[in-house]
């Protein structure tokens, strides 16, 4: 029996109010205006740290030893060759012998991918999958897009027990419909008109795909507690729920207001929304549209209460939001303007891959070393401990911080170091439970940040070499959560 | 029990260039131009150097590794040439090769040079360093500035002792203005204009909380040191400079990575004082320095450092500095020839020229900038940042 262990969500802090996206832009498309705001990732963030980001709230108190494979559902994976879901495991601290996907170039990979981790803990392949999803889909200046698409990400475990859903049967189609498409090394998506979206794609293969569930597993409408599938058009939202002969409250109230549309993860994040409102014995349908439509249905049991006690899901970080205030910030920080770095923010220095694969999990795991001898954490690893009473030569184990929180030392607000955001915040932390070190501080504002204060740490985009076609990421210090 | 190299080595001529944008001047002019001084200072030939170390900290802006261009330069004949490197206190590495060469006895007259060509980086302020720290640093430490790692010293102090924004950065002013006033009497100085506490504080915000003028600048220079067997030394004139003590201590990590260290002075330095202290016999550092040239990065590390050498007691460095105990007329004078803060900060040439101003102190050569009657001169040449660093600590005498 497979079905869902546990959950989770990301929605970047950052949301535009889309008045100011029109304000900018209006004057170009004046037809196009959804109202309310959309959730714009950070500088330092891309498709993977979002699914990073999520996943960390999904694997809150449960540990990776039965974690068999990680799939990255993404369209906008940063690479086209290096495996994202290779990022991921070694961010959440996976065992190294598992199975690894992406899931990608569609917008159904986030379901696809959770299928298909279901597929395997069915038969036996897997105990657990994490299954990940993060997207951050570029729009041209002045398009529908740029108002319709939000950036976030979403994470499931699947396994076979300790469910808080089960897994009850799924019905997909496959199409080849081209509604919008992006040739490889491609910055923007090419789209048909509305009209044939909506009437040929949308409204058609979701209707197709849920009537679909239905009749595998001999279920009715009105046997479904809330049904899962994105907002494209909000009249046309509304229309395949009385297709489907769904009353109003049966659906999901869409995201779309508040964060977006958001591609692969879209799906996801609103089952991730679904299953924190639900109660045991709730049946949940979740649909992904995109060359074709997944369906598949899912119980809620008993075990909801307790995850969701402990998770943040879409429920916090919704609320955790900061006000973007500049259209111009949100295109910088998406490289559709080219902004003046000066030379500290040209010179990227080169990496050294062999340097960074010895010490991957340091750098992706936060993963330092505690001394056997007195019991001190301390980042990074060291094979010398750094207690000047103890000083014990290699007597570590290996010691993870990317959980830990910490109080802010000290701090400095930098003018003259290059960032998209600046001030560049960074600061020192001292963890909780013991160990110190410098970081970089994101998603906060200079007036916020003091000595003494709480800080957890989040996975981002460290630097982007151009030239080289590097992405290297780190943790950086973020003012906790509450 | 090692017995130090108190009164073993002595300095008999030194050079320094004029500090600042020389565009028309290559750092192999500038090598030459503080060696000439040297030279005819010392009134010794070129060949009776039988051993030298060149300090440059940017090789790849600068001269290039290794110490074949100082060789070159000076054409010096096949000699031992040894090229130190160790951020911002090179210079005062350089001097030390050669001060503990001719201790050991192994030669009678060394030759310590340091230069930098940091306008030819052409960064305001110092190159991004990312690149400079190691490559899995590169990889893992923050966006930061020098003067936004050392920002994180200030937040710490004030922080720690209680003092708003504004009372620090005021101490900070006072730090600042006082090496500005100093530097319009020193015709080597980069700057050479007095700038008001007011003016300080309103200036843009660099790293916060330190603003423009709490940096020092960016500027070309070399300077150089002859020494010799103190044995000798009299011999060349009557008036070298005795090295007392040099002393020069790293951090151990526990700063950087430790919890106890409370981030509000710089650890390294008071471990380094006491050694030096001991080695040149000074008991009340209060009373026995007569001045002192510290590194005034930032004013912060200025402040930090008068607590750091034992003379200002802890958290209380504010009040003897608005009572003017550091001022060129006060009891220890700091920074007589206008510091890093006017000079800016040639990283090879700073250490070697902040012993050129106690050396002409002590010579009675300081011209409108002469303390009366100094006896013991103090250097302190930092490299790194607050929490992962070195320290070198230099004690002269007549």
């Amino acid at each position: 029996m497979a079905g869902i262990v546990s959950y989770g969500a990301y929605i970047p802090r950052y949301r535009i109010d889309r008045k100011v996206i029109y304000r900018a832009m209006g004057w170009l498309n004046p037809a196009s205006y959804i109202p309310g705001e959309k959730a714009v990732a950070n500088f330092d963030e891309d498709s993977v740290t979002l699914a990073v980001s999520a996943a960390t709230d999904c694997m809150r108190a449960i540990d990776c030893g039965s974690m068999d494979a990680v799939y990255f559902a993404s369209s906008t994976a940063p690479y086209s060759e290096r495996q994202g879901a290779g990022i991921i495991a070694t961010a959440v601290d996976a065992r190294p012998d598992i199975r690894s996907a992406d899931f990608t170039n569609s917008l159904k990979a986030g379901t696809t991918g959770l299928l298909s981790a279901l597929d395997a803990v069915q038969a036996g392949t897997a105990r657990q999958v994490l299954v990940a999803a993060g997207e951050i889909r570029n729009a041209k200046a002045g398009s529908a897009q740029e108002e319709l698409f939000g950036d976030a990400g979403a994470a499931l475990l699947v396994g076979n027990k300790d469910l808080v859903a089960r897994f009850e049967g799924s019905y997909s189609v496959s199409h080849d419909f081209p509604d919008h498409w992006r040739s490889a090394g491609e910055p923007y998506d090419h789209q048909w008109e509305d009209r044939f979206i909506r009437d040929e794609g949308y409204v058609r293969f979701i209707t197709e795909a849920l009537a679909g569930l239905a009749r595998k597993c001999s279920i009715q409408a009105n046997q479904i507690s809330k049904v899962v599938y994105p907002c494209l058009y909000a009249a046309d939202f509304k229309k395949i729920g009385q297709r489907i002969g769904l009353d109003p409250s049966q659906l999901i109230e869409p995201l779309l207001g508040q964060v977006g549309y958001t591609g692969a993860s879209d799906p996801l994040l609103h089952l991730v929304r679904a299953l924190e409102e639900a109660k045991p014995g709730d049946r949940i349908a979740a649909v992904g549209y995109g060359s074709g439509a997944d369906a598949l249905l899912l119980e809620v049991t008993d075990g909801i209460e307790k995850v969701k006690a402990n998770r943040r899901g879409v429920r916090t970080y919704l609320g955790a939001k900061r006000d973007l205030t500049t259209y111009e910030k949100m295109i910088t920080w998406r490289d559709l303007m080219h902004v003046e770095k000066g030379m500290r923010g040209e010179m990227v220095p080169y990496t050294a891959m062999s340097t960074y694969w010895r010490d991957r999990h340091l750098i992706l795991g936060l993963r330092g070393s505690r001394c056997l001898s007195c019991g001190t954490p301390q980042f990074p690893a060291q094979k010398v401990c750094v207690n000047p009473s103890c000083g014990a030569i290699g007597r570590m184990e290996p010691y993870r911080f990317a959980d830990k929180r910490g109080i802010l030392f000290t701090y400095t607000g930098d003018n003259l170091a290059y960032t998209p955001n600046p001030p560049a915040i960074s600061g020192v932390v001292d963890f909780q439970g013991g160990g110190r070190y410098v970081f970089d501080l994101t998603d906060v504002d200079l007036e916020n940040v003091s000595v003494g204060m709480q800080v957890e740490m989040s996975f981002r985009k460290k630097y982007t070499d151009e030239k080289f076609g590097i992405h290297s990421y780190f943790w950086k210090a973020v003012p906790v959560l509450e | 029990m090692p017995e130090g190299i108190k009164d073993k080595v002595a300095i008999i001529g030194m050079g320094c260039t004029r500090f600042g944008e020389r565009w028309d001047t290559s750092p192999e002019d500038l090598i030459v131009e503080a060696f000439v001084e040297a030279l005819e200072d010392a009134n010794i030939q070129k060949n009776d150097i039988q051993a030298a170390w060149f300090g440059s900290c940017y090789d790849e802006i600068n001269v290039g590794k290794s110490a074949t261009s100082l060789s070159l330069t000076l054409k010096l004949p096949f000699i031992p040439v040894t090229r130190v490197e160790n951020f911002c206190a090179t210079g005062s590495e350089a001097l030390r090769g050669a001060v503990y060469a001719v201790a050991s006895g192994a030669y009678d007259m060394c030759l310590a040079v340091g230069v930098e060509k940091l306008k030819d980086t052409g960064f305001g302020g110092l190159p991004e360093f990312s690149g400079q720290l190691g490559t899995r640093n590169r990889m893992i430490f923050p966006t930061i500035s020098a003067p936004g790692a050392f920002a994180m010293l200030a937040t710490r102090y004030f922080s720690k002792y209680g003092l708003s924004p504004q009372e620090g950065k005021e101490i900070l002013a006072m730090v600042s203005a006082k090496s500005h006033k100093n530097g319009v009497k020193n015709p080597k100085a980069h700057l050479r204009r007095e700038v008001t506490v007011d003016q300080i504080m309103k200036a843009p915000m660099i790293a916060w909380p330190l603003g423009l003028f709490d940096c020092c600048g960016v500027s070309d220079g070399a300077a150089c040191a002859i020494v010799c067997r103190a044995d000798m030394a009299k011999s060349f004139r009557p008036d070298p400079v005795h090295i007392k003590s040099m002393q020069i201590a790293l951090s151990s990590g526990e700063e950087m990575m430790y919890t106890e260290w409370d981030g509000s002075y710089v650890q390294s330095a008071v471990k380094c004082a006491a050694r030096a202290y001991q080695e040149a016999g000074i008991t009340n550092p209060r009373e026995e320095i007569s001045m002192m040239e510290v590194h005034d990065c930032f004013s912060i590390t200025e402040l930090v450092t008068y607590e750091d050498l034992g003379i200002s007691p802890r958290g209380k460095a504010g009040e003897d500095v608005r009572a003017g105990f550091y001022d060129l007329d006060g009891k220890i004078p700091c920074q007589p020839d206008g510091g890093l803060k006017c000079f800016g900060h040639p990283i090879g040439a700073s250490g070697l020229r902040m012993m050129y101003e106690m050396y002409k102190q002590l010579q009675g050569k300081a011209g409108e900038r002469q303390i009366k009657d100094p006896k013991i001169g103090l250097t302190h040449n930092m490299g790194g940042f607050p929490s992962m660093n070195l320290i070198s600590i230099n004690i002269v005498g007549l």
